[in-house]
């Protein structure tokens, strides 16, 4: 057993630093970090458009992916060193939906049409997705949906209604999950469909979060035609490739690198901040707490990197993989809180970004962004299978209750 | 020992409770969010009339002579509703300290204005650097010929933007974070020199920060001894502290009931979510927390209400620390049962959970109050 990274994992660190810093410099950090503006976009700001270019230009816009259509052939210690630089760069990442979760199920199930048409515009952060999944009666039960897709010619014809569909105000595409049987168990009548948001029926109507964010929508679907050829694979297989995407990314989901950033500069405003004429670094409650969750942080870490390896040395993730989804959330949410805790009466303002931008910030410059993140991170537990939903299947498929 | 209330305490208790049922539902709240001042005039017009302006204050003084447990069912009311009408910046605070130390001439013009409705009041004693030190201040008032000079920044007001006059805390000897030396002043909104900066609270209020540039009054604007008034603030931060205690409770109660309402309605998996074991046990540990916070309201509230000593501060300190743990977990679970429309804008589930995570912060957070507890014998 060794923990320490190989000589060439070294030399691929400091690579991966110097293009980070080359193209996101630390003032483009800076001005972001601190910009409590939540939403969606195209990432059309020029730096940001800068980013994803030269990500393209140098191949690493998207490792995971397959070398065939752009991705990389690193092993997994060099995703991870990847993963926790990328964070520690604090840089945009390419959109979620399309990169991470529809990408895999079309270069693992879709037609060469497919791959052609969507896999380069995906990675070039030129064509935006959105999930939809969830419906106002499906939501931990998603195989309970019932959106109905009804063959007519060369189409199927869509109807029903989506709910929390983030980003659907700002897609060009959304992948959906269909009901196309009504026939046998649930999960046999489900069909994976691609379909183009400018398509005449769809309306996107938005949900306002806590805190005014607006990032989650509903889309109503009236009689919307897709054309056929925008079915991934076989019809109702749909649910086999969605349980398939849901396994695919192992790296990442922990959110350690996150965190590990966010407990960095929950420390930074611990010692910046005055108390009794020293810091609230120096109280030594706070600092039990902080502490406390570090060591959280740095065993959950260790677990991603038993998982990792497993994979590294071609074996599948053990059981173990099942609680980073549960920890890594319980601990992010934690820290979001500690960090409005640190900031004392300066975490109660919640003043428009604008006024921020015209007039300075009020007590804390990254006050507004954390509440924001602290407020939407309450979500983390609920989505993409919630904490409870993740507890029962580990209960079943693990300890075999 | 006596848990029941006079029949005078369950009129108020019913007054305020018939008032948030009938004309404080979530949308009613809205609408008096979106008006100017981010609360309603009418409404605290209909308080003045109903007399809650009155009620900490004594008889003499044209109030009602209500002591703590009068003050516990109003809040807890307004926390059942989440009023964002200013009750407690300009009723707890302000009046908290006028009714202890002001001059007979300070009640008149003051009090007796809080009293009918007509002036709004905001205390401002927080300064960036002080975190909850009441008595860590830079903010300075120098005697200078027939008055005082001000000159500092207070920061987070509340109810800053609708004040007409701030009390200010302000050193007038000893260093920053000495315990003598600190004075209270009254400064009309309207004073030369003094500035602000508004905002909206994440939790549906409006501060302000408070810029003090050599703002000049009189000396009938010291309440209270000069030098002497941190005892004073601490019993008006005591009363406060207890007040938005009560306001988490009646958020918790709120929120626990709403959650198991909803877990009987909302069907996953072809039953009813409250069916799942797991969230059963939440719910129960929900309804534990708020009956464990509520037994310590009591405790406060009857220990403030036998004199202002060790032990009514420790009693204080006590029901924070319970109500910030509290308050954390059943918003925090409150949400989290709701799945994903406990996250939404429109219900006021998430409304409950962000009030609930700004009382831990407001007068001092667990950690705060965990040490004060552990100070008294
Ligand atoms: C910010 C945000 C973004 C989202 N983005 C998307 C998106 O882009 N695309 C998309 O398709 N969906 C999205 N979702 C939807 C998300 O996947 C659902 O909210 C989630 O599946 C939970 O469903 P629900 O909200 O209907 O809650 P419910 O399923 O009604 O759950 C309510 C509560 O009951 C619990 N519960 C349910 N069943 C059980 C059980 N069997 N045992 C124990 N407890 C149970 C849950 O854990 C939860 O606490 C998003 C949600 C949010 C909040
Ligand atoms: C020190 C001691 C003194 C006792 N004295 C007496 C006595 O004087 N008279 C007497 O009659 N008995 C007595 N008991 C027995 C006691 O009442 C039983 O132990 C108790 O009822 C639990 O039964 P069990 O031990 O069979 O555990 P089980 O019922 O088998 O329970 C095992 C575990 O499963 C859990 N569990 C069971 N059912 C559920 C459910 N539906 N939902 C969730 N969790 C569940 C339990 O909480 C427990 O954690 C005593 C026991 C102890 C340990």
């Amino acid at each position: 057993m060794e923990l320490k990274l190989r000589e060439d994992d070294l030399a691929f660190q400091q690579d991966v630093r110097e293009f980070l810093d080359r193209h996101w410099p630390e003032d483009v950090r800076e001005a972001r970090r601190n910009t409590g503006r939540f939403e969606e976009s195209k990432g059309e700001s020029p730096e940001v458009r800068r980013f994803f270019d030269a990500l393209n230009e140098r191949g690493w816009a998207v490792p995971n992916w397959p070398q065939d259509w752009g991705g990389t052939d690193w092993t997994p210690t060099q995703k991870y060193i990847w993963d926790k630089e990328t964070a520690r760069a604090e840089c945009p990442q390419l959109s979620a939906f399309g990169a991470r979760m529809l990408a895999p199920v079309l270069y693992t199930w879709g037609s060469d049409q497919q791959k052609e048409q969507f896999l380069p515009a995906i990675r070039e952060q030129k064509m935006i997705w959105c999930q939809g999944y969830s419906e106002p009666g499906a939501g931990s039960d998603l195989a309970g949906l019932s959106t109905r897709a009804v063959r007519d010619g060369d189409d199927y014809v869509v109807n029903g209604t989506k709910i929390w569909t983030s980003g659907a105000h700002v897609a060009d595409w959304m992948f959906c999950l269909v009901r196309t049987s009504t026939e046998g168990k649930k999960q046999e009548g489900i069909s994976f469909l691609l379909i183009d948001m400018t398509s005449p029926g769809i309306t996107v109507n938005p949900i306002h979060l806590l805190g005014g964010i607006h990032s989650v929508n509903e889309v109503e679907l009236k009689d919307v035609r897709v054309p056929a050829k925008n079915l991934v694979g076989e019809e109702n297989k749909g649910w086999t490739y969605a349980k398939g995407l849901l396994t695919h990314e192992r790296t990442g989901i922990a959110g350690v690198a996150r965190s590990e950033m966010t407990l960095a500069r929950l420390k930074k405003v611990a010692t910046e901040t005055s108390v009794d004429g020293g810091s609230l670094w120096d109280d030594a409650d706070f600092r039990r707490r902080v502490t406390e969750l570090e060591i959280d942080l740095e065993a959950l870490a260790m677990t991603e990197l038993r998982v990792l390896s497993q994979v590294e040395q071609g074996g599948a993730p053990g059981p173990e993989s099942s609680i980073l989804k549960i920890r890594g959330t319980e601990i992010s949410q934690t820290l979001q809180v500690m960090q409005i805790e640190a900031f004392g009466y300066y975490g109660m303002p919640y003043p428009d970004q604008t006024l921020i931008d015209n007039e300075g910030p009020i007590g804390e410059p990254f006050a507004l962004a954390a509440m924001q993140a602290m407020l939407y991170g309450r979500a983390s537990t609920i989505f993409g299978g919630s904490n409870e939903i993740q507890k029962n299947i580990i209960s079943k498929a693990v300890l075999g209750l | 020992m006596d848990f029941s209330l006079s029949d005078e305490q369950s009129l108020l208790k019913d007054s305020v409770e018939r008032f948030i049922q009938n004309d404080y539902d979530f949308d009613k709240r809205r609408k008096v969010m979106a008006e100017e001042d981010g609360f309603s005039r009418k409404n605290w017009q209909q308080f003045a009339e109903l007399g809650w302006l009155a009620i900490p204050f004594s008889e003499e003084d044209g109030g009602f002579g209500g002591g703590a447990i009068e003050l516990m069912l109003i809040m807890e009311q307004i926390g059942r509703g989440l009023v964002v009408e200013p009750y407690l910046p300009t009723v707890v605070l302000a009046g908290g300290v006028l009714r202890r130390a002001g001059s007979s001439g300070q009640k008149e013009q003051y009090l007796a204005s809080i009293i009918d409705g007509s002036k709004l009041g905001a205390f401002a004693f927080a300064e960036p650097q002080g975190r909850f030190n009441l008595a860590d201040l830079t903010t300075t008032a120098k005697a200078e010929g027939e008055g005082f000079t001000l000159n500092g920044h207070k920061c987070v007001v509340l109810n800053g933007p609708s004040a007409d006059f701030f009390v200010v805390s302000a050193r007038t000897a000893g260093d920053q974070r000495d315990a003598k030396g600190i004075s209270l002043f009254l400064v009309d909104a309207d004073a030369k020199g003094l500035s602000r900066r508004d905002y909206p609270t994440v939790d549906g209020l409006r501060g302000s920060e408070v810029m003090l540039e050599n703002v000049k009054v009189g000396k009938d604007a010291l309440i209270g001894d000069k030098d002497a008034a941190l005892p004073l603030i601490e019993a008006a931060i005591d009363d406060a502290t207890l007040a938005v205690g009560c306001e988490a409770v009646g958020g918790m109660e709120v929120l626990y009931k709403a959650t198991v309402e909803y877990s009987k309605q909302r069907v996953q998996f072809g039953q009813p979510i409250g069916k799942f074991q797991v969230l059963q046990h939440r719910m129960v540990d929900m309804f534990m927390e708020y009956e464990q916070s509520k037994s310590l309201m009591y405790m406060a509230a009857m220990r403030l209400d036998e004199g202002y000593n060790d032990a009514a501060k420790r009693a204080v300190s006590g029901f924070k620390v319970q109500v910030g743990k509290s308050g954390r977990f059943v918003g925090q679970q409150a949400v989290q049962l709701h799945g994903g429309m406990g996250m939404t804008e429109e219900l006021s589930v998430g409304h409950y959970f962000k009030r609930l995570t700004m009382i831990d912060t407001l007068f001092g957070n667990v950690d705060f109050h965990l040490k004060r507890y552990g100070s008294f014998e």
